[in-house]
């Protein structure tokens, strides 16, 4: 295997509705990648983009030949993932593969997302196609009801009183909007840095016990990412970030992760994969960019990542242990609670932002001094896909 | 080979309050919902059984924020039941209000009826689920 190294990053803002397409807000990201990598779309051998719900928010199908096209990236193999919420990290994943294996030597690699152009009926709807659509949906599954009812199950697993959990999981949502008040690119910059746990506990009733600041929002926005080879890198930039380890994994329907549950077994085999193949542990990692959709999702998600033990997150985040500063800094972007959860491209903005941390670029006050080591997390449907990537500051 | 359970029986069982599953000749684990293979032991060498249908409240959630097409069914309670055959299924729980439900739930013994979901443009027909209530 060749060593792998991202070279460049790009991405639109996240926000809500917005006028552009699908196609040119992957362009917006791809340019940006591309032209940061030192390379022309001419350089780019194959494009692997994550894209869930095109056909659902505009009719559009097959969107990565256009989106390929639109750039100047011409007759070159492009592909699109779809594993839920986790599609652009498989897409950079998948990408990764192919250029260690020397098959490809510059890829490029994310996703796009008009989840919130859909509006909240039609993304409901859709999001639930990440449940079993033939056990789970006919009870009226939704995503927020997936993450209220491993709530529940939490406090009641862990013995955890349900009131003192949910002030701990807006610990969570008011630790986001504070970094992601302070991200440019976030969909909410500038905005709820000032949340409160009376706000968050007393905000809207989405399923319960979640409100609706314990929810990502819908979403729109693109990220991509330069992948070069180790030797293609080094004639490109100087500043070359290694994927030194990486995990995939999949499951069924939420009922049949019962025997771990409210631990997702996916993670811990996604994740245990990827420590061992960079040779590290979970002490070892300076910030991770973690799967957010819900309060309680980073709770579950930072004990089988192996930084908190089980049941006792939620503390760590009462005391400042999963913050910038902390034993690990989570979600520094603002995660997808703040900075948002273009669905297609989530795992790709995940990278942007460790990517962008590794070298020093983000803004002061969100940005983790020194770090070296980085992890993605990202998750699609209820564990049905979960992927986990560590990134090494290369010089 | 095909599997020897398929949605469409195990649903045409549900609707008349019948639940299907299939038990593993290996290891005698029980699977449901149906799948090609157990679910412990991966032997496709399963033989269709009636489960009992009862068993006892693990999660719950009352949802507010409904899919497009399904608005007038808010607020409504989901439940993950584990059987006291053994596996965990999803339905909905009747005879409460949904506005009230709470932590009280869990461990709580259900039995089980039937619901149908009657479709819409993405499903590909009807889906009956387990509709449970308290005993």
């Amino acid at each position: 295997m060749k060593k792998v190294a991202v070279v460049g990053v790009g991405e639109t803002k996240f926000s809500g509705p917005q006028e552009k397409t699908e196609v040119e807000l992957f362009a917006e990201a791809a340019m940006e990648a591309i032209t940061e990598s030192n390379l022309k779309p001419k350089d780019i051998k194959a494009l692997f983009i994550g894209n869930v719900l095109g056909d659902f928010a505009e009719g559009q199908g097959m969107v990565q030949s256009f989106a390929a096209e639109n750039i100047g990236c011409l007759y070159v193999p492009a592909n699109r993932y779809e594993g839920a919420c986790a599609s652009a990290s498989m897409a950079i994943r998948d990408a990764f593969i192919w250029v260690a294996s020397g098959y490809y030597d510059i890829v490029l690699a994310g996703g796009v997302e008009r989840a919130a152009t859909m509006g909240t009926g039609l993304a409901t709807r859709t999001f639930a196609m990440f449940s079993d659509a033939r056990y789970e949906y006919p009870a009226g599954i939704t995503f927020p009801a997936v993450f209220a009812m491993l709530t529940h199950l939490y406090a009641d697993t862990y013995k955890i009183p349900l009131q003192k959990l949910r002030e701990q999981m807006a610990r969570v949502s008011i630790q986001s909007y504070k970094h992601g008040s302070a991200n440019p690119r976030a969909q909410f910059f500038g905005k709820n840095a000032d949340m409160t746990v009376e706000k968050v506990l007393g905000s809207f009733m989405v399923s319960t016990p979640l409100t609706l600041h314990d929810c990502c929002p819908f979403s729109d926005g693109a990220a991509t990412v330069v992948l070069a080879s180790e030797e293609v890198a080094k004639k490109l930039t100087g500043k070359p970030v290694y994927i030194t380890g990486t995990g995939q994994s999949s499951c069924g329907p939420l009922g049949n992760q019962s025997d771990y549950l409210p631990r997702i077994r996916a993670r811990e085999i996604s994740s245990q994969r990827a420590y061992e193949e960079a040779g590290l542990k979970p002490q070892d990692i300076d910030l991770c960019e973690l799967h957010d959709c819900f309060s309680i999702a980073s709770l579950i998600a930072t004990e089988s990542l192996g930084f908190f033990d089980y049941g006792t997150a939620g503390e760590a985040w009462e005391k400042g242990e999963a913050d910038i500063g902390g034993k690990i800094a989570v979600n520094p972007s603002g995660g997808l609670k703040a900075k948002g959860h273009p669905i297609g491209a989530t795992g790709a903005g995940q990278v942007y932002e460790v990517v962008k941390q590794l070298r020093g670029e983000v803004e002061p006050e969100r940005q983790v001094e020194g770090a070296r080591l980085g992890m993605t997390d990202t998750l699609g449907g209820d564990g049905g896909t979960l992927v986990n990537m560590i990134f090494e500051r290369g010089w | 080979m095909e599997q020897k359970l398929i949605f469409k029986d195990y649903n045409e069982a549900l609707k008349q309050n019948k639940l299907l599953g299939l038990k593993c000749r290996d290891c005698g684990a029980i699977t449901v919902p149906p799948k090609m293979v157990c679910r412990q032991c991966a032997s496709p060498d399963m033989e269709v059984v009636e489960l009992k249908g009862s068993g006892k409240i693990r999660t719950f959630t009352t949802v507010f924020v409904a899919s497009e097409g399904r608005e007038d069914e808010i607020p409504y309670t989901i439940v993950m039941v584990e059987l006291d055959d053994g596996p965990w299924i999803m339905g909905n729980l009747e005879g409460i209000d949904p506005k009230e439900a709470s932590m009280e739930l869990v461990g709580k013994k259900v039995k089980m009826g039937n619901k149908v979901f009657p479709g819409d443009k993405y499903s590909a027909g009807e889906g009956a689920r387990p509709l449970f209530s308290l005993v």
